[in-house]
């Protein structure tokens, strides 16, 4: 089997949240893959049973990118923001707000692509409003009664 | 302890550094004095007590009543909270890059087909059809 490059998880501050993750590809790919519509919706669903009928793209600096996420039982949900800086195939600036709900105004998403030998590594930043922002997307959707595991703290928000 | 009175920040920032995630992993086993607790790190009294009060603003901790010990116990819910959204997250965003590794591999092959089907184009093709 084909081993999946992990996906690194940190909290370098109090309002950002930053992702980070190789791919085997060039980095001229994987940013078509992260801006094409016809790309995007065919992996950026979210949990299974989603699927991305609306995705809109207009891929320059002050156009507008919009993406609506249907489930199974027909109940949707919309997101969106502008392209606040585009530097291809290294550097995408991008503000997101979900329609649906509150979650304590504009988020600001940088994303930002490094290649090396025969992988690109993604890395995402994602810089919350403010503090009840961040809070409001934490509680967003939560299960409740999940307990922690206390074997994941080490790995957990490592800087 | 107030519903959402700790705010997460305070949780994550008190989670940062690895002396207070050794602390609390230490915790989780048992409640346990502040002796008990500096025993393994190379670190005075003080230093510890203070990391101590890092946890215990929040919320992370909690002194319990018995007065000689003061033993140290953990309050498991905002932790709760603060690892439960980072796992959310990570399933998801798990679950979209193996697709979009899908995706590329796919992109890959395409524009090798692509490659190959045009040095095939320009290959000097042999002028006699000598292997029917």
């Amino acid at each position: 089997m084909k081993q999946t490059a992990a996906l690194k998880i940190t909290t370098p501050s109090e309002r950002e949240l930053v992702m980070t993750r190789d791919f085997a590809a060039p980095r001229g790919m994987l940013f078509d893959a992260l801006t094409k519509p016809d790309l995007v919706q065919r992996w950026l669903l979210g949990p299974p049973g989603w699927t991305m009928p609306v995705c809109e793209i207009d891929l320059r600096v002050g156009g507008k990118y919009r993406y609506v996420w249907r489930n199974a039982d027909g109940r949707e949900m919309g997101m969106g923001g502008t392209f606040k800086e585009i530097v291809r195939p290294s550097r995408l600036v991008a503000t997101e707000t979900y329609e649906d709900y509150w979650t304590g105004g504009e988020t600001l998403v940088t994303t930002e692509l490094v290649e090396t030998r025969d992988k690109t590594s993604l890395s995402t930043t994602v810089r919350y409003a403010s503090r009840e922002a961040r809070d409001a997307a934490m509680k967003m959707g939560a299960t409740k009664g999940l307990e922690a595991s206390y074997d994941r703290l080490d790995q957990l928000l490592t800087a | 302890m107030k519903p959402t009175g700790y705010s997460l920040d305070t949780t994550f920032a008190a989670l940062a550094d690895p002396t207070r995630r050794a602390i609390l992993a230490r915790l989780a086993a048992g409640e346990a004095s502040v002796n008990e607790l500096a025993a393994p790190f190379e670190m005075s009294q003080p230093a510890i007590s203070k990391h101590l009060k890092v946890l215990e603003h929040a919320g992370l901790i909690a002194r319990s009543r018995e007065a000689q010990r003061r033993p140290r116990r953990l309050v498991p819910k905002p932790l709760a909270e603060a690892t439960e959204w980072i796992e959310r997250y990570r399933r998801l965003w798990e679950g979209n890059f193996k697709r979009l590794d899908a995706v590329l591999q796919d992109l890959k092959s395409k524009q090798k087909r692509t490659v190959d089907a045009l040095l095939e184009e320009v290959k000097p093709k042999p002028k006699k059809r000598s292997t029917r």
